[in-house]
């Protein structure tokens, strides 16, 4: 199952770092973030469920970029 | 600019007149320390709070733990050698901050900019109830629903025309500035602009499956497709600082203790950490990760405002790289419209056997006789035709006015027995023979857009090595487009497995860099849209197989595009690449004056910045494709 979530950050690298630790995340098969877009688009594993592993990788993307936000 | 943005800037003009104003007051000692603190915490609370943070989540290799170690080693070096020059430090962290907002407001105006040249979302649809228009959200009419678009409006949905008449301009979608007629009728597709008059439209799709939809959702996607060039530069962060850092260390460590060991020397301490501290400075990457998203963006929004819809930054990147072309002969370098060209050796006037062809084939929907009808140009009278006989493969036979008409190929004219005069004409040859006499032939063919000529000529100006054409048709006809038009290389008489056979055999035979693009109409060639490098489909509009399979999308069908798509492909990355060495190579050049000791922190910052913002700049040039 593929999601698009819309994010909050401010610099380009913060992005990539965001897209590493949702990558990560368990559950999470491919996230990749468009730091243009303000865009996150998840692929989660099968029978993963998205709410809970969002949590996940909103907690993650915290802890490497503390000023980042993610709407899910 | 945002409240956050407003507020940065106000924190930058405080501690900046702050600091000017501290630069002329003569105070020294404990007093002048905490005059600085007062500027530096103004500029920089905000960093040393996520500094913090940062430390407590383990992320050394944080931006704001580098400034933060950078500038507080600083100050404790300026207390140290009781210098009292805490300007750098402030004036670092002041500069980072002015490179972050310039930074954010640079993102945020081009984000804009960008998605205000792709403004093409219809926000309402008009619908009429008891004579009264009412505006509607597009996402709840239903297929079936008519529509009112009145002058000036954007088309909503995809449909077709019940009443009125119109010009449309398609400029948002195709890049065409010339207007495009509609009436009663004909088919329309959302995205574009009715200018003259009101339109009904009956819809045809929901929404969310328009042309419109369907464009938005393609160029918003398009930069989540990340290109080599956007892996290699994340991939280049993820080390570079790092590998920084760990000079830094080595930098303040190493020197010192050889002076001391082996030279006897004075360790000089202060200073080896001085130029640590700089390396801190420069280990900062977001100057290098900016500038490369932001020039596909930027690319591919410039493409999509010419019409030229690129489906991911990685496309765009292989576009660039593009040495052949292979294109698909009917409806890519030829209408795909057969014309009357010629009637040759007829008794009777032109005219009557054009009439006499036409109405013998009135009752078939193939091309052919689909131009002999508009050849014969005015409605036929279909009670003049009786006894239709088709002989598949042959041609047809039919009594028209009495007459015993047949018009078809060679093979019929042998079946009937009528003695007929071969053709040399390039074209599909329709023999007449008229109460078993024969009455001459008609030419038939495919006529050559207006620019396909120019497209091939413009290719080989754009460095393309090699075109070849690929079509179904008869081996006379495809020669004589190639010779015309100045393709290198034809394959003809393929049945359509038959292209894919010979897309693969150019694949394997050509060099690894050089890519191959196959341009096609879409129709029947999406397998081979998908096996070429890269697939290019043209006149996409409102094929959805074709928007589905191709990686590039024209949206008309001018061949010229496909010159202007490398063209911009080529530049956009040209960019890229400036910038990727541009901003890696004044990095290193900074660390290797740093390292000796000829750059300090003042210009360690100012390269930093300066670089983004010249990084910046360069990749909004990206979005201005229109003379290319």
């Amino acid at each position: 199952m593929k999601k698009s979530y819309k994010i909050d950050v401010d610099c380009a690298n913060c992005a990539n770092k965001m897209e590493d630790a949702a990558n990560h995340t368990a559950g999470v098969k491919n996230a990749v973030v468009n730091f243009m877009m303000l865009k996150m688009n998840v692929e989660f594993e099968d029978g993963a469920d998205p709410k809970t592993v969002m949590q996940e990788v909103r907690r993650n993307c915290k802890k490497v970029e503390d000023d980042c936000e993610i709407y899910c | 600019m945002n409240k956050k943005q407003k507020k940065m800037l106000v924190r930058i003009l405080a501690a900046f007149a702050w600091l000017v104003g501290l630069s002329f007051a003569p105070v020294e000692g404990v007093l002048r320390f905490l005059l600085y603190l007062v500027p530096y915490f103004i500029i920089g609370y905000d960093i040393l709070w996520k500094a913090l943070k940062g430390i407590r989540n383990r992320q050394v290799f944080d931006e704001n733990f580098l400034m933060a170690v950078a500038t507080v080693g600083a100050i404790a070096l300026a207390l140290y050698d009781q210098t009292g020059d805490y300007t750098e430090a402030v004036a670092v962290m002041l500069f980072y901050q002015v490179g972050e907002l310039f930074q954010s407001y640079a993102v945020g105006k081009s984000r804009r900019n960008i998605s205000e040249l792709m403004d093409i979302r219809p926000d309402y649809a008009n619908i009429e109830k008891d004579g009264v228009l009412e505006k509607v959200d597009p996402d709840e009419v239903e297929v079936g629903t008519v529509i009112v678009v009145q002058p000036g409006e954007k088309v909503p949905i995809d449909g077709i025309v019940t009443e009125g008449a119109s010009s449309l301009n398609t400029s948002a979608l195709t890049g065409e500035s010339l207007p495009r007629d509609v009436k009663a009728g004909d088919e329309i597709i959302s995205g574009c602009i009715n200018m003259t008059g009101l339109l009904k439209i009956r819809t045809t799709k929901e929404f969310g499956e328009s042309t419109v939809s369907k464009i938005l959702d393609l160029v918003e996607n398009a930069s989540s497709r990340k290109s080599k060039s956007e892996d290699f530069i994340s991939k280049f962060a993820r080390v570079y600082t790092p590998a920084v850092c760990g000079a830094a260390l080595l930098l303040a460590i190493v020197p010192p203790l050889v002076r001391m060991f082996a030279m006897s020397a004075a360790p000089e301490w202060d200073v080896w950490i001085y130029r640590a501290l700089t390396f801190l400075v420069i280990s900062c990457p977001c100057a290098l990760v900016i500038s490369i998203p932001l020039s596909f963006f930027a690319g591919i929004g410039g493409a999509s405002r010419e019409g030229v819809l690129v489906k991911g930054s990685n496309y765009l990147e292989t576009l660039s790289q593009t040495k052949i072309v292979v294109f698909d002969k009917t409806g890519t370098l030829t209408q795909g419209v057969f014309e009357v060209n010629a009637v040759h050796h007829s008794d009777m006037d032109k005219a009557k056997l054009i009439e006499y062809a036409a109405l013998a084939e009135s009752f078939s929907t193939h091309p052919i006789s689909r131009s002999l009808r508009k050849a014969y140009g005015k409605k036929l009278d279909n009670t003049r035709v009786t006894d239709v006989q088709e002989i598949s493969g042959n041609g047809v036979i039919a009594k028209v006015d009495g007459r015993e008409v047949a018009a078809g190929n060679e093979k019929l004219m042998k079946r009937l027995g009528v003695d007929f005069i071969p053709c040399h004409s390039v074209g599909t040859i329709i023999h007449m023979a008229v109460d078993g006499q024969y009455a001459g032939h008609i030419v038939i063919s495919d006529v050559v857009k207006p620019h396909a000529a120019e497209a091939i000529r413009e290719l080989k100006k754009a460095g393309i090595e090699k075109t070849v054409m690929l079509t179904g048709d008869a081996k006379k006809v495809a020669e004589d487009v190639a010779h015309r038009l100045g393709v290198d290389e034809v394959r003809s008489e393929l049945l359509p497995a038959d292209k894919v056979e010979k897309v693969e055999e150019l694949l394997k035979n050509k060099p690894e860099k050089a890519k191959l693009a196959f341009v096609g109409d879409g129709i029947n060639d999406a397998p081979v849209l998908r096996r070429a490098d890269i697939g290019i489909a043209m006149g996409a509009m409102g094929s959805d197989a074709a928007i589905e399979a191709a990686d590039v999308v024209l949206m008309d069908d001018d061949p010229l595009k496909i010159s202007k798509a490398i063209k911009i492909s080529r530049k956009c990355l040209g960019i890229v690449y400036q910038n990727i060495v541009f901003a890696i190579g004044i990095k290193l050049l900074c660390l290797l004056l740093g390292a000796v000791g000829l750059a300090n922190m003042w210009l360690a910052i100012f390269a930093d910045v300066g670089v983004m913002i010249l990084a910046v700049l360069n990749a909004i040039r990206a979005l201005f494709v229109k003379n290319l």
